[in-house]
């Protein structure tokens, strides 16, 4: 169970950090929004792991919910503005 | 150059802080004393079986209190600045959004939105509680703005919501002061039997006030951005 445990933490620190790098250095700006919002899911279920479910929801639903949605809607009124 | 060589030596600064601190890091036997308090004592003073939402929302209520006014600060900032020219390219049509977005947020909004509900209103049952709850509605708002973005909400409606659940959040605080032991006390209401829906004295009524507020705050801040219009 234990071993499990950290096994999984290790899986899921890992794909953070290549999230987070995707994140930063993505050709794309959808593409890097997006791998923004899956750190944050990782880092959801990471902290589940670590036993703590309230700051799990709260990470889901704004740090991956909210500010992604806000982050896209952003986007497409920028690219709009330029099309003009 | 110096600029890359600076980098470099923030990062071998920092791993050297997080390496030592790291290597230093020894796991507590125990709970300290504040923390067994709250393990030992929370169901039998406040009838709460989630012991972090007695703590936000009874031990540490001026702290939420505090929270939920830098939110408030946050979203009337927001909408002082982002309302200016509010009402100009109203006129200018925008391309109707996909078959599958509209499809699937008028299925998806209902539920998100009961779920935001759910969440604030058992928050002392179960994890999560009012600033998720009202992260989770706000979430529903932003799916009906993406699918319509010209659709009109009534600022008015929003604002009356965000204001009576404030006032009355800190109308029970002050009852609290003024009939029980402190501020936002929870003894106003009968505690009940652990685990029911209506128990844990004023906690449900607290945290669900504090859910329709911070769903409000949000919805507002969401709405001010996207009614604006090339400002």
């Amino acid at each position: 169970m234990n071993t499990l445990l950290v096994g999984m933490s290790i899986v899921l620190v890992i794909a953070m950090i290549v999230t987070a790098l995707v994140a930063i250095s993505g050709r794309r700006l959808s593409i890097m929004i997006l791998s923004a919002g899956l750190v944050s899911l990782i880092a959801s279920v990471m902290f589940l792991l670590l036993a703590a479910p309230d700051v799990a929801m709260t990470e889901a639903a704004i740090g991956s919910g909210l500010t992604t949605f806000l982050f896209f809607f952003v986007l497409g009124r920028v690219r709009g503005e330029s099309d003009d | 150059m110096i600029k890359r060589f600076t980098v470099l030596l923030l990062l071998v600064g920092l791993a050297t802080i997080f390496f030592s601190l790291a290597l230093g890091y020894v796991p507590d036997e125990s709970l300290n004393q504040t923390a067994r308090y709250y393990a030992e004592n929370t169901v039998s003073d406040t009838g709460a079986t989630n012991i972090v939402t007695a703590i936000i929302v009874t031990y540490r209520g001026l702290d939420t209190l505090g929270e939920v006014t830098v939110l408030f600060l946050t979203a009337a900032i927001v909408g002082l600045v982002l309302t200016r020219g509010a009402e100009e390219g109203k006129g200018k049509p925008m391309l109707p959004s996909g078959e599958l977005l509209s499809t699937g947020s008028g299925l998806l909004v209902p539920l998100i939105l009961l779920l935001g509900v759910y969440v604030f209103v058992n928050g002392h049952l179960t994890p999560g509680g009012g600033f998720q709850g009202g992260a989770i509605l706000a979430s529903g708002i932003m799916l009906i703005l993406l699918t319509d973005p010209m659709r009109h909400f009534s600022h008015r409606l929003i604002g009356l919501i965000e204001s009576v659940s404030g006032l009355v959040f800190i109308t029970v605080g002050i009852l609290g002061i003024v009939l029980g032991a402190g501020f936002l006390d929870n003894s106003l209401l009968p505690k009940g039997t652990l685990g029911e829906l209506f128990s844990a004295g004023t906690i449900p009524l607290v945290y669900s006030l504090i859910g329709l507020k911070v769903g409000a705050e949000f919805s507002s801040m969401l709405l001010s951005l996207s009614e604006t219009e090339g400002s």
